[in-house]
């Protein structure tokens, strides 16, 4: 539609400049991109090296393996705290609660605030609660509690909007042959809403794998493979932060920031792919 | 079963309540200590000296003069950029552009950080470093030129979704009055997106001045006064007081609590921000609401 106006209407200079503008600014935002993700590539993956994986750290490998591990043992028990909460709220706000009740409007406002919280004050807010008033120290339990908090919105908007795009005649069919409520959401809606849910269980994930600044004072900067939950630790994120901050093995710190790169966009496509299956499926 | 879901549905309601809660019952009596007056438009930040002040207006202005700064650098390419995927680029290069979007907002603050650190600062050293008599690279405008770029996918979606979404009719009309392609677009269709544009914008300013880790590793850190015109000396801001402060500080000292205190002060600024997003929203609803109508 828009081609063959460009094609019968003749530009005019001002229109040239709106045109040059936008196709420069384009540019400007793929080239940085770019940019970025090259350099860190070409300066990192020649030093990916099997000593970096090495199952202990010791100063000369900078192996990231206690990292890596770290880092999945975080995505786990965060998850196991948040998804939990998320979708159960979900399935509230959107099967049980009468819409547009004040209710639902104070538990909607919260879930918004809680998603604009900057990381750093659910540090601080980690650190108060969960380390020191909780006594949990510095440790994994307490990383994960903060960042649970952290990823809750996430979950529980995106389980909302999987939920609200399954037909009511689902529901209306379930009920039609006598199912209750209950059996209503986990045989027939949830089922159908899963991958939907999925998908933001995905981006949480990357949220985690991300976060640096809720974390650096919640579960500290020890390299070690954790022994249990009240152990300290750091995730990859975190090491590739100290790598830099120290900046004694700038190399290693490369090497750590691609595989955390690589980690994040595989979370992210995979978060995309699910969700473009989900939109196919409900429509 | 309904009572388990509604319990599980306060989680986010405890959340945001124990954190206001911690957050003003810890920052508050510090900060009434120090002096309202005195915290907030101190302009000495020395917690450990023999006599400490606590003055946080140099992390106040920092904050918002390094968001300032990114505003003015990105929020022009954002907005463009959003235009020209909802109404220029063809399909090819939107099929590339779009999930490069999506990516480049799922690229953690450290990797930025990183980035900034190598890249950013020694080209700004090399730059402006002699003319400016700079010590280093690290300053106010790495840390403007770094949230420019990050808060770069917030605005584009954002601004492209709003863009997107001003009903077809108004641009037809517009061309069917002779203007260009260009011209309606411009003149009618973005117009139009008015408050969701202004939304993506006000998103953006709620990430810079919420990002700590990237700003940490690139502003300098310095607690020294600084004017705009002194974008090429270091700063700091609220978010890198607390995470540099965190480190060393006495737990249950005056010092922790204006620490603390400092993180209420974010927190503020953070909740006016979602208010105006949350406000901008409601207009956009409303308008679609009665376009629905009529």
């Amino acid at each position: 539609m828009g081609k063959v106006l460009i094609l019968t209407k003749r530009k005019k200079p001002g229109d040239w400049a709106r045109f040059l503008l936008t196709w420069a600014a384009g540019f400007i935002t793929v080239a940085v991109l770019l940019y970025l993700v090259i350099f860190i590539m070409v300066k990192g993956i020649p030093h990916i090296k099997p000593s970096l994986f090495a199952f202990t750290y010791t100063p000369e490998n900078q192996s990231l393996f206690p990292a890596l591990v770290t880092t999945v043992l975080m995505v786990g028990f965060t998850l196991a705290v948040a998804v939990p909460f998320g979708v159960s709220t979900a399935v509230y706000l959107v099967e049980y609660a009468s819409r547009g009740s004040r209710l639902v409007r104070v538990i909607r406002t919260t879930t918004e605030t809680l998603a604009g919280i900057p990381s750093i004050v659910y540090g601080l807010f980690g650190y108060i609660f969960f380390c020191d008033l909780l006594g949990w120290g510095k440790s994994i339990l307490a990383g994960c509690f903060t960042l649970a908090v952290m990823v809750l919105p996430i979950i529980i908007r995106t389980t909302e909007e999987s939920l609200k795009s399954i037909p009511d005649a689902y529901r209306e069919g379930s009920f039609g042959l006598g199912a209750g409520r209950l059996r209503t959401v986990f045989r027939v809606i949830l089922p159908c809403a899963a991958p939907g849910i999925f998908a933001g269980v995905i981006l949480a994930i990357g949220r985690i794998v991300g976060e640096t600044a809720a974390l650096l004072y919640t579960i500290g900067s020890v390299i070690q493979l954790p022994e249990n939950l009240f152990s300290q630790g750091r995730t990859l994120a975190l090491h590739v932060y100290n790598l830099a901050a120290e900046g004694l093995y700038n190399d290693q710190a490369y090497a750590t920031a691609v595989v955390l790169l690589a980690v994040v966009f595989g979370i992210n496509l995979l978060a995309a792919r699910v969700e473009r299956k989900f939109i196919r499926a409900v429509s | 079963m309904r009572g388990v879901f509604f319990t599980a549905a306060l989680a986010s309601v405890l959340a945001v309540a124990l954190i206001c809660v911690f957050l003003f019952a810890q920052g508050l009596p510090p900060m009434l200590k120090i002096g309202v007056l005195d915290f907030l438009t101190g302009q000495r930040w020395r917690p450990t000296a023999a006599e400490p002040s606590f003055g946080i207006l140099p992390m106040i202005l920092g904050s918002v003069y390094i968001t300032g700064g990114a505003v003015i650098l990105g929020v022009p390419v954002g907005i463009l950029t959003a235009i020209f995927m909802a109404e220029m680029c063809p399909k090819p290069v939107y099929r590339f552009l779009k999930p490069a979007i999506s990516l480049m907002a799922g690229v953690p603050s450290v990797i930025y950080g990183f980035f900034g650190m190598m890249v950013l600062v020694p080209a700004i050293f090399e730059v402006f470093g002699k003319r400016f008599d700079m010590m280093s690279g690290n300053s106010m405008l790495a840390a403007s030129i770094l949230l420019a770029i990050m808060i770069l996918p917030t605005v584009i979606s954002i601004a492209e979704t709003n863009i997107r979404a001003v009903p077809r009719e108004l641009y037809e009309g517009a061309v069917a009055l002779g203007a260009s392609h260009e011209r309606a677009v411009f003149k009618v269709m973005v117009p139009a997106a008015r408050s969701g544009v202004l939304a993506a914008v006000v998103l953006g300013i709620g990430r810079a001045i919420g990002e700590t880790m990237a700003v940490r590793m690139v502003a300098g850190n310095q607690t020294v006064m600084r004017m705009p015109y002194e974008f090429f000396s270091g700063t700091r801001t609220l978010t890198s007081n607390i995470i540099l402060e965190m480190g060393y500080v006495e737990r249950g000292s005056l010092h922790f609590g204006a620490i603390v205190a400092t993180g209420a002060v974010l927190f503020v600024f953070i909740l006016g921000i979602n208010l105006l997003f949350s406000v901008l929203n409601q207009d956009i609803e409303k308008k679609r609401n009665k376009k629905g109508a009529g």
